[in-house]
């Protein structure tokens, strides 16, 4: 097998993941509670070196689901199966010692390093937790680190507030890293950076996953950061998630509608590939208080009545790729070839 | 040339490498104020606790020259209504003052940062016990508190700190309170916690550290409100009590005098004074020294 085909061993499995927020509103004596479902029944499969990207409109919930999955904040409900077993069930002292195999890369490069640290403390403090090495040996380990991600491995003792943002977000992947993990979230990486570093980074953690083997949840809101790094594609919609499938299958042919508008608004290069946008009305429905049936019927240019009263599960419609959707796209279907033959149903 | 050149560059490296490791002191030097205060609360502080041992007139006896006496060699700020020297005094007063309030500073320190630190850590429970316990002690009024509490438990020096200690944590625990909420807010302390660290550790490793300049302000605040609590109750009389001198009870006696003999109300009022200033501007450039973002003009 070539080693950097994802094996299909799963690693970790997401059975039913919810993670509800309850907000309360009203005056003292007319108390309501509303439940905001930020993650609502997610079920899927990380298989062992592959990277899953997960897409998403701000606020649908993704970066809940990554924090959710690593236990960072306790989930409503459901099942974490890491290694077949479920560390839902783990105790703080179990939790503590997983950690070092599931790590954690932030969007943010600024807060995200303690400022009162050296960037060589920050690395160090990951051996010192878990009492892998100490004095010079940690000491060689972190400037190795620093090696690996592309960093002066002599800055060990410079403060984070004297490195670049793209610097700063390589330390992250550095900590990150330190233990070796098998498994690692990233969220948002690279939207806090500029364009130009953006790709360096995108880069180093494609060399990174390739070289050490990673597995990977890959988070961004951009489609094309996540076509760069993905093996598989999942899209959330309003704490679902809605499509699921190989990164080619996603951008080539995809099923649900909420993809396909997605889709249809990303910038081509060439200028004389003319393609029809579409635009989709109105915003993301309020989370507190989401529309019955299919979450996204208020906003899906092919929405019946069914869609109405019925939630579609997410169901398998081609090999390998699941969406929840009653009407879903054809293979090599266009949304607006659809929306023509269909007829305008919610005009 | 090119040796000159060579020489130059390595100067340079040099100079960077000291401003990255610039220490505290360089840092404070920025300052002028600061540096000056600083300077001036060493040298007090040498000047009273060594000086009695140098100045070895007994601060509690009586002397020849009589009461209310000028100054003169042998006493170089005269004497007191008793006929006490009044320099011996200053200094001997100047030590358990100074000592009241760095103790009394560091017993409110410590209580305010536990009691503010875990309410803001642990959140729930722990943080509405402690934070409505700090609300009640601000509730009662502090000097008529220490008032009672002197009566009831005596005024020994140590008394005197612990009370005083016991009546000025409370604003430490809301400053500590407000910051550790909002340092724990960060990434790099969830980072911590998904690096498997202990509370403990991310307590005392990532969120203690980024409040120390706020606790060092709050503690050169407290230092200078204890100096000023112990002198009203020695001034009431309430606090130690002679014939140990205190700066404050030297300002109660003296103020029969204030006409006769002024300095006797004047020393003792400058020293507390001055003082009390100087912790103030110390504060204010410790809080700018350390910050690690300090960036040398």
């Amino acid at each position: 097998m070539n080693p950097n085909q994802p094996s299909k061993e799963p690693l970790l499995k997401i059975e039913n993941l919810k993670k509800h927020f309850t907000v309360k509103s009203g005056g003292y004596f007319n108390k309501k509670k509303k439940v905001i479902k930020a993650v609502d029944d997610v079920s899927f499969t990380i298989y062992k070196g592959e990277t899953l990207g997960l897409v998403g409109e701000s606020g649908c919930g993704k970066s809940t689901l990554g924090r959710n999955i690593l236990r960072l904040q306790e989930p409503s409900g459901g099942k974490v199966y890491f290694n077949d077993r479920n560390i839902l069930t783990y105790k703080n002292r179990e939790l503590r010692k997983l950690r070092k195999q599931m790590q954690i890369i932030y969007q943010d490069p600024f807060s995200s390093l303690n400022p009162r640290f050296t960037i060589g403390q920050v690395i160090g403090e990951m051996y010192d937790i878990h009492g892998f090495a100490k004095g010079a040996e940690k000491e060689n380990r972190v400037k190795e680190m620093l090696e690996l991600v592309g960093l002066d491995p002599s800055r060990n003792t410079s403060f984070p507030h004297e490195f670049s943002g793209g610097q700063r977000q390589r330390v992250g992947i550095a900590r990150a890293l330190a233990l070796n993990p098998e498994f690692i979230v990233a969220d948002e990486p690279v939207s806090a950076l500029d364009v130009s570093v953006q790709s360096q980074v995108l880069n180093l953690l494609m060399k990174l996953k390739k070289d050490l083997g990673l597995t990977m949840l890959f988070i961004a809101h951009g489609l094309n950061v996540v076509r760069h790094i993905s093996d598989r594609v999942g899209v959330m919609y309003l704490g679902k998630i809605v499509e699921l499938s190989e990164t080619d299958n996603i951008f080539d042919s995809p099923a649900h509608p909420y993809t396909a508008a997605l889709l249809s608004t990303v910038p081509e290069v060439d200028p004389r590939l003319k393609k029809e946008r579409i635009i989709l009305k109105g915003e993301v429905p309020s989370p507190a208080s989401p529309p019955s049936g299919c979450t996204f019927r208020t906003r899906c240019p092919l929405a019946k009545e069914r869609c109405k009263a019925e939630v579609p599960g997410l169901t398998e419609v081609r090999t390998n790729h699941f969406v929840s959707c009653h009407y879903p796209l054809e293979d090599g279907q266009t949304l607006k070839e659809v929306i023509v033959s269909r007829g305008s149903v919610n005009s | 040339m090119e040796v000159s050149t060579q020489s130059t560059i390595q100067a340079d490296v040099k100079t960077q490498v000291k401003n990255k490791k610039s220490t505290l002191l360089s840092r404070l030097r920025e300052n002028r104020v600061t540096y000056l205060s600083l300077w001036f609360l060493v040298l007090i502080h040498i000047v009273v606790f060594l000086g009695p041992f140098l100045w070895t007139v007994n601060p509690e006896d009586l002397q020849q020259a009589g009461a209310l006496a000028g100054w003169s060699l042998q006493h170089p700020f005269g004497t007191d209504d008793l006929g006490r020297d009044v320099f011996a005094r200053m200094l001997t007063g100047g030590r358990v003052t100074l000592v009241v309030g760095l103790g009394a500073m560091l017993c409110s320190l410590l209580i305010g940062t536990v009691i503010g630190a875990c309410a803001g850590f642990m959140g729930k429970v722990v943080e509405a016990v402690l934070m409505r316990l700090t609300e009640a002690m601000m509730a009662i009024p502090t000097f008529f508190f220490v008032l009672v509490a002197l009566t009831v438990i005596g005024t020994s020096p140590l008394m005197v700190v612990l009370v005083i200690a016991f009546s000025s944590w409370m604003e430490i625990a809301r400053v500590v309170y407000g910051e550790t909420l909002k340092w724990k807010q960060y990434e790099f302390v969830e980072a911590a916690n998904a690096s498997g660290a202990t509370p403990f550790r991310i307590l005392t490793r990532y969120i203690i550290p980024q409040i120390i300049p706020s606790i060092i302000v709050a503690g050169t605040l407290t230092i200078a409100g204890a100096i000023l609590t112990e002198s009203a109750i020695s001034y009431l009389g309430l606090g130690i009590q002679p014939p140990t001198a205190t700066w404050g009870n030297m300002l109660q006696n003296s103020q029969q005098y204030i006409w006769t003999a002024p300095i006797l109300g004047v020393l003792p009022g400058i020293a507390i004074t001055v003082v009390v200033l100087a912790y103030n501007f110390l504060g204010d450039g410790l809080r700018d020294a350390l910050d690690p973002k300090f960036v040398k003009k």
